[in-house]
């Protein structure tokens, strides 16, 4: 098409947000159109900053670890597991086995409660209402876990350095298993209502493209890059807790549209699901917390090993677990940097330490995925339209309280 | 009747009285609409609700039933507040111009055989003018908010309306064709030679685009770019507030109303039943026509709610494709085949 020269034209900025029914928190796009086409997209990051990095560096680890909760706050379990993972990977601290499958089980719930929300808020950004509702009442199966196992719903701070707080009773594993047998279906009930449906294809087919070499270059990580067809995860690559014993699929998309990425989740709600149910199998006996776990006021000086591990005393202790008496680590960790990445639900969260020794981490930095993915909004939403920016926007599936930190 | 105005002193009574009728209909189709349209709401909020694994509203008196007074009473006493940057005038004439055109579009429908406001000969035209000038209430106030997320919504809209009421028009050609009249009366009396008694089932190509024209006249998921909700957070009303609101609100639902009752009217048969069924239950024929109206237009309405509640949200170059490629040449081919069959039998 061609323009007349002679008209003079302008490119209509208009600010997304930071308040915006659509950017999932206070992401501010700013966004200069060309009738409805964007022609520039620039993501402003920082409205919900608190400071955790810094905070963190205030407090001693085990202190901090409530911290992680406000960061993605849709999946507050699965960030205090990617801190304990490296803060016992700093100081040095097995897990007992029963621990790291409770972890695994919560984990997994985490990533489906987590793309629950995602699919709920994705799914009314295009206009498809019901599927948030729909999808919102199975989430509450999911905390009403979370509140039988720990008494918290969205703040959970369940995970401990080492283990976990408490045990869980025999009538969460009981609802839990319940849950894996419903679960598969409501999946379906809500790829029912979407999945087929034509508005929701011409919405998501070839939107957002993002080829496997471009989301690597992006940092992407997460379904947002296994939707490129990368299928790099952490769990597969770099396992944590009881990842190496299960079996699961790594889902990954051909085009890097937002329809894959749509289909990545949905499988991902499956994996998750086969996760948990194998969990709940093979789920030991014993302690859940390990005999060395750091307590709140953590000593400064190289930490040593304790003389006694934290095997179990008795011969009889697998049939009633006993928790060991907590025994406060001494000593601080030795002067190291480590960085530990564990596979959220959003992509992969990194845990930066340096450590000089003192009970608190001389610097903390947290890989946050929902930054990164920020970061590829331009690429993506650049000459495309707006209702694609919002599209965009719902794929990447960000939260503000992980970008900004 | 023509003693006691005589005693008043007033002459050429039989005008008055008439006069006096028609206002008397007038204020009854306004407070039935009104009291409908505060029940529509809560309808939608039930039949949404439901169809989502949710009750609706269910707190204000039983089950609900007072919420939308309740929702009246708090836009009546909201803050009415215009912005600074805001064309004034303008900005407080959008509302009422969408409520004057959806309401005056009542004017010529007919509720049964005995009851409408007016019974003119270019009734459909008189309705298209009516719904066109809605659109204009859109643009009004999409420009006078002196909002960027007004104007896009209002930009949307008139390239919408412009494009669908086309595909519109093109249907109910084809039913002008068969009736023979633009009169809506008479095209109810047509659709009575048959003995399923509606045009339904010979013009179901003019329906179904009818019908799709008509979501996206009332600005109704999936064709709510207008004030796409995610996009551009409440389209050409985001500046306005109160009552002022409200009348935008009253305006969508009551084009609804217009929109399912001209469905009815043009499709269904309007408050006529199928000859067949008076012939085999010949009771039927005592039920008044108004009952069998109100059924066929909720029905309808009912599909409103139900196309919200299942659909996705179009996107906007999709949704002009749809209505310039895809209905207009389904319309058009509906119409050349209308007028063909017409023309040889």
């Amino acid at each position: 098409m061609s323009v007349k020269r002679d008209l003079k034209t302008k490119l209509l900025t208009i600010n997304m947000g930071p308040q915006h029914p659509a950017t999932h928190g206070v992401l501010r796009l700013v966004l200069e159109l060309d009738g409805e086409t964007v022609v520039n997209c620039k993501p402003y990051v920082g409205y919900l900053h608190r400071g955790t990095e810094k905070l963190g560096e205030n407090r001693t680890y085990p202190m901090a670890l409530p911290l992680t909760d406000r960061l993605d706050y849709v999946s507050s379990m699965a960030n205090n597991i990617g801190f304990c993972v490296a803060v016992e990977r700093l100081l040095g601290i097995e897990v007992p086995e029963r621990a790291k499958y409770i972890r695994t089980i919560m984990a997994e719930l985490t990533r489906i409660a987590n793309h629950i929300v995602w699919i709920a808020t994705h799914a009314l950004d295009i206009g498809a209402m019901t599927v948030f509702l729909y999808s919102m009442r199975d989430r509450e199966w999911i905390l009403e876990l979370y509140e039988m196992a720990c008494g918290a719903r969205l703040t959970v701070t369940y995970p401990r350095i080492g283990g976990v707080r408490a045990d869980v009773d025999q009538e969460f594993l009981d609802h839990c298993y319940k849950f894996t047998e419903e679960f598969p279906k409501r999946v379906e009930q809500y790829e029912t209502l979407i999945d087929q449906n034509r508005i929701w294809l011409q919405r998501t087919k070839g939107i957002g493209v993002l080829t496997a070499e471009e989301a690597i270059n992006l940092g992407l990580t997460g379904p947002t890059l296994r939707g490129s067809g990368v299928p790099y995860d952490v769990r597969k690559f770099a396992p944590y807790d009881a990842y190496d014993k299960v079996e699961f699929e790594v889902p990954v998309g051909k085009v890097g549209d937002v329809y894959d990425r749509y289909r990545c989740r949905m499988e991902e709600f499956r994996q998750s699901n086969s996760i948990i149910r194998q969990c709940l199998e093979k789920m030991p006996s014993g302690y859940v917390l390990a005999a060395d776990a750091p307590g709140y006021d953590m000593a400064a000086g190289p930490r040593k090993k304790p003389a006694q591990p934290s095997a179990p005393k008795a011969e009889g202790a697998a049939d009633t677990p006993q928790p060991p008496a907590n025994q406060p680590a001494e000593q601080g960790p030795a002067f190291e940097e480590i960085y530990v990445a564990t596979e959220v639900p959003k992509g992969e969260l990194g845990f930066y330490f340096v450590s000089d020794g003192t009970g608190k981490p001389y610097r903390m930095r947290i890989r946050a995925p929902s930054f990164v993915h920020a970061s590829a909004l331009p690429k993506m939403c650049e000459g495309s339209l707006v209702a694609d920016v919002i599209a965009n926007i719902g794929t990447i599936d960000i939260v503000l309280g992980e970008c900004d930190r | 009747m023509n003693e006691i105005f005589g005693t008043l002193g007033l002459q050429n009574t039989s005008f008055i009285f008439q006069l006096l009728i028609v206002l008397v209909k007038i204020a009854v189709v306004i407070a039935v609409t009104m009291l409908h349209v505060a029940y529509a709401t809560y309808f939608e909020r039930k039949v949404i609700g439901h169809m989502q694994v949710r009750l609706g509203p269910m707190r204000v008196g039983p089950h609900g039933l007072l919420q939308p007074i309740a929702d009246g009473v708090k836009l009546f006493f909201k803050e009415d507040i215009i912005p600074t940057a805001a064309d004034k005038t303008i900005f407080q004439i959008a509302p009422l111009v969408a409520v004057f055109a959806t309401l005056s579009s009542l004017a010529v429908i007919p509720f049964f055989e005995t009851f409408y406001i007016a019974n003119i000969n270019v009734g459909i035209l008189y309705l298209f003018a009516m719904s066109s000038l809605g659109a204009y209430s859109i643009i009004m106030s999409g420009w006078s908010s002196n909002s960027k997320y007004s104007f896009l919504g209002g930009l949307r809209s008139s390239a919408q309306v412009v494009s669908y009421e086309i595909a519109m028009a093109f249907s109910l050609v084809s039913i002008m064709l068969m009736a023979g009249s633009l009169n809506l009366v008479e095209i109810v009396q047509a659709q009575q030679q048959y003995w399923y008694g509606m045009y339904l089932f010979p013009q179901i190509v003019a329906y179904v685009v009818f019908m799709i024209a008509a979501f996206a006249e009332t600005n109704r998921t999936p064709f709510d770019l207008p004030e796409a909700e995610s996009e551009l957070v409440a389209g050409y009303f985001v500046e306005y507030s109160g009552m002022r609101f409200a009348l935008f609100f009253l305006g969508e639902y009551i084009g609804m109303i217009v929109m399912s009752s001209l469905a009815v009217v043009c499709f269904w048969g309007g408050w006529t039943i199928p000859p067949i069924l008076t012939q085999l239950f010949p009771f039927l024929s005592n039920i008044p026509g108004i009952f069998w109206f109100i059924i066929k237009v909720y029905f309808h309405i009912f599909l409103f709610y139900w196309v919200r509640a299942t659909l996705p949200r179009y996107r906007y170059d999709k949704l002009m494709a749809l209505g310039w490629k895809i209905l207009i040449p389904v319309a058009l081919g509906n119409l050349v085949v209308t007028s063909i069959i017409k023309y040889i039998f």
